[in-house]
């Protein structure tokens, strides 16, 4: 089997004045990857690049080992992607539209969807535009789970739905990877999700890979270091991201073991920092 | 089991689940052979990530709270009394550690400690 079961190397894609450049990521089988950053900075353009929906200009992207253009059915018949707004036929019911969707997939098991129905609670005989929007999202959901995917694609999920439902979504990836051999790739700006249950964190910013590691390495080695603003020189080269005021300043520091070592801290205030903080700081201009 | 986690904690999660689970090992009620949640379901409960629960598993099988059958899932270790004993007083030393030194860093003369811890003492026991 392979190492990994999204490997992407040297990705670029331009169009307009936007462009992706030299794109890295690797994920394993079992574990849960949180994809952030700004709207804009180029999520969906990757994740559309994986799908082969946007062609890349250059780079490599393994799905299970394979090629995601010369295998491409392969991957999708493997695959479960939920796009941001899911495209149905909104005049239609729930039981349509799925009808319409299964045809796609090969290993597609009805009686799993009806299961999935129940636990999402979602009346099939509703029309697509008669849903709220968690209710849309988790009937998406629900078609990318009914043909046996190992691979969920998500694109901003969570986004624009309240907390309950938002939670609701942790449970059912949590459940997903309960199976080792089983991944998610998922992207958000909502960073709290991704810092509950995800184990990687990649960023990215205006097309680039700023980060990709272990979230709790991040979590854990990361600070958020807060002092008197006139101190603030002493300290100055291995600060990133400083936002600064008359009176204080507030930055991040990288290696906080590193940090300590070197300089007196005992006026600083350290802090455990939220993936927003990091976002925040290592996005921060004039870095 | 009860696993206590809060965001509000400095120590980091894995910390805090594996001082969770040894606490109750050292009380008495996980006992040995008791099985444990697998890393999977354990971080699907809590709803942390797989990863984070899979280190506290293997800091409490590096210190031989637990054990890893292969195939079966993981249990608490077999542990005599003697061993607990002192796992207990050990823990029991880390914290008047850290109360002394708090008090020191603070200015709390020494015969004051010994006064209050006295007291303590008298009271409790």
């Amino acid at each position: 089997m392979e190492d990994n079961i999204l490997e992407i190397r040297g990705l670029s894609k331009s169009y307009g004045d936007f462009r992706l450049s030299e794109v890295n990521i690797s994920l394993t089988r079992g574990y849960i990857m949180g994809f952030i950053g700004a709207n804009g900075a180029g999520k969906t353009t990757t994740i559309k690049l994986i799908m082969n929906m946007v062609k890349k200009d250059s780079g490599e992207i393994k799905v299970f080992g394979r090629d995601h253009v010369k295998d491409e059915l392969y991957i999708k018949n493997k695959v479960g992607y939920v796009s941001e707004q899911p495209v149905f036929y909104e005049n239609e019911t729930v039981a349509w539209n799925v009808n319409f969707a299964k045809k796609f997939y090969d290993r597609w098991d009805h009686a799993l969807f009806e299961e999935l129905l129940i636990k999402f609670k979602i009346d099939k005989f509703k029309k697509i535009n008669q849903l709220s929007k968690g209710m849309k999202m988790k009937t998406a959901l629900a078609i990318a789970l009914s043909h046996h995917p190992e691979l969920l694609i998500l694109d901003e999920p969570t986004s624009g739905l309240d907390p309950i439902v938002r939670d609701e979504l942790l449970g059912i990836l949590m459940e997903f990877i309960q199976d080792e051999n089983k991944s998610v790739f998922f992207s958000s700006h909502i960073t709290s999700d991704i810092e509950k249950i995800g184990d990687y964190v990649t960023f990215i910013d205006k097309g680039k890979i700023i980060l990709s590691e272990e979230k709790d390495t991040i979590l854990e080695e990361w600070k958020i270091v807060k002092g008197d603003a006139i101190q603030v020189d002493n300290y100055k080269q291995d600060l990133i991201g400083i936002e600064q005021t008359k009176s204080y300043f507030k930055a991040l520091v990288k290696d906080f073991h590193a940090f300590k070592a070197k300089y007196d801290i005992s006026s600083l205030v350290i802090e455990k920092p939220s993936l927003d903080d990091i976002l925040l700081h290592l996005t921060k201009k004039g870095n | 089991m009860f696993i206590s986690i809060s965001n509000q904690d400095p120590r980091p999660l894995y910390e805090q689940i594996y001082d969770s689970i040894k606490t109750e090992i050292l009380k008495g009620k996980l006992m040995p052979g008791d099985a444990l949640p697998s890393i999977r379901q354990l971080a699907q409960d809590l709803k942390i990530s797989v990863i984070t629960i899979k280190r506290a598993y293997l800091e409490l099988e590096q210190d031989k709270l637990i054990i890893t059958r292969p195939g079966k899932g993981c249990f608490v270790a077999d542990r005599d009394i003697k061993e607990i004993t002192s796992l207990n007083l050990h823990e029991i030393e880390r914290q008047i550690r850290e109360v002394v030194s708090k008090a020191k860093k603070t200015g709390v003369l020494r015969q004051n400690v010994e006064q209050i811890f006295n007291k303590v003492l008298e009271e409790e026991y």
